[in-house]
């Protein structure tokens, strides 16, 4: 196990492994949004006080969920970074930011659209919100920092830096409901309790969830793998594997 | 299904303008980063075979033997 482990630290494992599992992530992906998404929008039943607007809950749950694990993982590969001065976990850091950042938008302006006509209004300075907006600052300040010092590895120190003390937004964001009182209503799905949909709603929700995960998955694994070529383009594998890869004619 | 027709899906009971526009913005990004990362595992990919051939080339051009290019450079 451990030996896996040391494995992966090194870019030329990782890059064989990650362009192994890629793929089968891509293709889980798509299958699981495409069912989630003619689900969602076309089979699943209107609600019986929203109407169809609850349709924005199979785009704003799963970006939410995902934008904070995304959070999670790139504190996660900051850490790594800074204990174990591993690469490969820093390379991973610098391609999820920007996805997470992305996911974190999607989430507030799916929410604020949602608002509109269940609110009735599109945004509120309320607990669940503003830390929402505030983890959107947090990741653009990681990608901010990272490009902002002349010698890459004080840039990526900083940006880890930054990702470690920026998790104790997490916490602050999932119990933000419980703590204050908010107009947002509290999760969705927890481990303990079914859900208070029916399955004819939380199904096609729960398939849209696995598939945002699975394209996370394949787009960190995928990019990962581009970092990798471009900061080991030195090591004698990688010319080798440029020999060998199709494509790039020009 | 929950709709009688395709209009009737398009419309979403009246809230076509804040369905639609959640799902277009979450579409657009997915996407968009899908074909952001194969543009730059392409253009990784064209960098490294570019820096292959120039290097192969200039090995082929200071190899010993090839006295063509050597007294042209001289020359």
């Amino acid at each position: 196990m451990w030996a896996f482990i040391h494995k992966l630290g090194s870019p030329k494992w990782f890059y064989a492994i990650a362009m192994r599992l890629q793929p089968w992530f891509w293709t889980a992906a798509l299958v699981l949004l495409a069912v989630g998404s003619v689900w969602g929008l076309a089979f699943a039943p209107a609600d019986y006080q929203q109407g169809n607007s609850f349709r924005i809950i199979y785009v704003h749950v799963p970006a939410a969920i995902l934008a904070q694990s995304c959070f999670i993982a790139l504190a996660a590969a900051a850490l790594v970074f800074l204990v174990w001065k591993i690469k490969v976990a820093d390379m991973a850091a610098a391609v999820i930011a920007p996805f997470g950042a992305a996911m974190t938008f999607v989430a507030l302006f799916s929410g604020s659209v949602w608002g509109v006509p269940t609110w009735g209004t599109w945004w509120i300075w309320d607990a669940r919100l503003t830390s929402m907006l505030i983890q959107l600052f947090l990741y653009l300040g990681v990608i901010a920092l990272r490009g902002a010092f002349l010698s890459r590895d004080s840039g990526a120190r900083a940006a880890s830096v930054l990702a470690l003390v920026g998790v104790v937004n997490i916490p602050i964001i999932k119990y933000s409901v419980e703590w204050w009182n908010t107009l947002h209503q509290p999760a969705t799905f927890t481990l303990t309790e079914r859900p208070a949909m029916p399955p004819e709603m939380w199904l096609p929700l729960l398939i849209m969830v696995l598939g945002f995960y699975c394209f996370f998955i394949a787009l960190t694994l995928m990019r990962t793998c581009s970092e990798i070529l471009k900061r080991e383009s030195a090591k004698r594998w990688v010319r080798e594997l440029a020999d060998e890869a199709p494509g790039g004619k020009r | 299904m929950a709709f009688d027709s395709l209009a009737a899906l398009l419309a979403m009971g009246g809230h076509a303008p804040y369905v639609w526009p959640a799902w277009g913005v979450t579409a657009a990004l997915l996407i968009g980063s899908a074909w952001h990362a194969r543009a730059e595992r392409r253009q990784r990919i064209r960098e490294l075979k570019r820096r292959n051939r120039r290097e192969r080339s200039a090995a082929k051009r200071d190899a010993p033997g090839d006295f063509s290019e050597r007294e042209a450079d001289d020359a």
